[in-house]
């Protein structure tokens, strides 16, 4: 009898820990997220998703214009350093980056400070689905070719469609603009919070890619790091540059849905001009450790309660553990396979 | 030397509030991992804090243990036991501060800033992705040690008080 109670008692300790630690707890947990996106071939030691990219760095210069929203250092008037990355879409880093449907540029900024600021950036400015767990379904869908009954089964979509059927990619990562997509709160001193997206604008005057080097051409394949090897041209010339343009919510956006593009007539202000000066490979460089989180905040900033905004934290770390341990693991066998192209 | 029958209320109330929180890092910790939820970014914040709170409880309980006089297991028990009683309350402290340690250490190397209730804490490490992994690794390997360390400890604990009721569990629970 009081065995059996001692037993039943153990018993209970050891389910809960069990179940704790099971990620079949709900439909789609990180590691499913990660293990789909890395797809098939692991490549040992990159990013399970947007592998192909670079580092950069620079200077923020903030204009003021948003201190009276938020109380972040980041947006006081100065200069702030930041370190970057652009990258494309993708799980493979060798594969050409010019094909990618989606490149990207994130920041890390004030690295160095109690008020770090990070943010990843996509091209387009909506998402086609609301949730993560739509969103494993439509990676799911790409992967099984049945992406056009996803989007058909998903109106949620349609902003995302027409983006994608009017946007031109260029030829290169200087003049693109780059999204928060997801919408986040900045609180000032007085504690007042407003809903706000951002992006990156170019300065630079953009080129349209031509649509050979986007599609197959005969004459020449592409390369992996055509878009990479004309940003380090470019800063060669002088700074890649871009104004961090916010946009305010009005009462009737909701924060909470990257599915819905806000309307042009939004208020907006600019925080400020990334001032891009270097640019390194990733491998070995500073950029290759961090893991651009985007709910790395400081205070004046606030997440919002986007569902596919707040599932981005735990997936992102899962693909962080896994390549750090494959370069730890590397690191301890002297076995370089895992560095690849993109090593000096 | 005349040793009492039971923890001082010190060592036994700063017991209780540790297994409480540790249990809760535990669960906490297993959970958000995978989770994709809209709590977990709170469950992380929470448990940051929380862990380096647990660092100081840790600290604080070293001191304690090193200045009380505290119970001696009953001569009843077998040498063996009374051995592993107390390899396994060593094993206890050296994880319960190697957890929090790894904890602040991946952060540091993850290049995250850490605060605690508005103190921003300092970086000890630089910023690497090969020291995140280890530090990464430790921290989830050491929480399953600390884990079976203690199921066998509720089962010991639950084995004197339930079937030998030799006032080994009475000792950290009241006189
Ligand atoms: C549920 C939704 C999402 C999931 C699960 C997800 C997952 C991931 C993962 C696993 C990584 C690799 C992280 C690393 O190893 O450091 C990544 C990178 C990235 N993601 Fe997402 N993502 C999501 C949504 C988004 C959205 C909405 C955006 C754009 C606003 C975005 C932009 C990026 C960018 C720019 C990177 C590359 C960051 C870098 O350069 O390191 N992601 N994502
Ligand atoms: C006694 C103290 C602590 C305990 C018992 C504990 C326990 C845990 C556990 C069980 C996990 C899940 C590991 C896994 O399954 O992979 C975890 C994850 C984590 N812990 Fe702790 N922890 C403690 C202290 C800390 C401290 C002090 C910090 C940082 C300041 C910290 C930061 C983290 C982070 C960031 C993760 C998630 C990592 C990721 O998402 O990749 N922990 N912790």
């Amino acid at each position: 009898m009081r065995y059996g109670a001692l037993l039943a008692i153990i018993a209970a300790i050891i389910a809960a820990f069990v179940y704790a630690a099971s990620d079949k707890r709900q439909p789609v947990s990180a590691q499913d997220f990660v293990n789909l996106q890395q797809g098939d071939v692991i490549q040992q030691g990159f990013r399970r998703a947007h592998a192909n990219g670079f580092c950069v760095s620079g200077e923020f210069i903030a204009s003021g214009a948003l201190a009276e929203y938020s109380s972040a250092t980041v947006f006081q008037t100065g200069r702030h350093p930041f370190i970057g990355r652009f990258s494309v879409a993708g799980n493979n880093p060798t594969a050409p980056d010019v094909k990618a449907p989606v490149r990207s540029l994130a920041l890390t900024l004030l690295p160095d400070s109690a008020a770090q600021w990070r943010t990843a950036m996509n091209t387009p400015p909506v998402l086609p689905v609301g949730t993560p767990e739509k969103f494993y379904q439509q990676l799911q869908a790409i992967k099984n070719n049945t992406i056009a009954e996803f989007f058909a089964a998903h109106p949620e979509s349609a902003a995302f469609l027409q983006w994608r059927a009017s946007y031109q990619p260029t030829q290169s990562y200087a003049t693109e603009q780059y999204h928060s997509i997801n919408a986040f709160y900045l609180i000032n001193n007085a504690g007042q919070q407003q809903a706000v997206r951002w992006a990156a604008v170019p300065s630079a005057a953009s080129e349209t890619l031509s649509s050979d080097s986007q599609h197959d051409s005969q004459q020449e394949p592409a390369v992996t790091d055509s878009l990479q090897q004309e940003l380090f041209t470019r800063l060669a010339q002088g700074p890649v540059t871009f104004d961090l343009v916010f946009t305010l919510a009005t009462a009737n956006d909701n924060a909470s849905d990257a599915t819905v593009l806000w309307p042009a007539t939004n208020p907006q202000r600019i925080a400020g001009q990334l001032v891009i000066t270097a640019a390194n490979e990733q491998k070995g460089h500073q950029c290759d450790a961090l893991n651009f989180d985007p709910l790395v905040l400081p205070a004046g900033i606030q997440p919002s309660e986007d569902p596919i905004l707040r599932a981005r934290a735990a997936a992102y770390a899962e693909s962080h553990r896994r390549r750090a341990r494959e370069v730890l693991l590397e690191s301890l066998t002297g076995n370089n396979s895992a560095k690849g192209a993109g090593d000096e | 030397m005349n040793k009492p029958q039971v923890y001082p209320i010190a060592m036994r109330l700063v017991h209780w509030l540790m297994a409480a929180l540790i249990l809760s890092l535990l669960f906490v910790g297993l959970s958000m991992v995978s989770s994709l939820g809209p709590w977990q970014y709170t469950l992380l914040q929470w448990h940051k804090i929380a862990g380096v709170v647990a660092l100081f409880a840790v600290l604080l309980r070293v001191a304690l243990r090193l200045s009380s006089r505290t119970p001696a297991l009953p001569n009843a028990i077998p040498k063996w036991q009374q051995a592993i009683a107390k390899l396994t309350h060593l094993a206890f402290y050296a994880l319960l501060l190697l957890m929090p340690l790894s904890g602040y250490l991946m952060q540091n190397a993850a290049g995250r800033p850490l605060s605690v209730f508005g103190v921003s804490l300092p970086s000890i490490i630089a910023t690497d992705l090969a020291w995140y992994g280890a530090f990464r690794e430790l921290h989830a390997w050491l929480s399953i040690a600390l884990i079976l360390l203690i199921i066998l400890h509720i089962s010991a604990a639950l084995y004197h008080g339930l079937i030998r009721r030799d006032g080994v569990l009475r000792s950290m629970i009241k006189h």
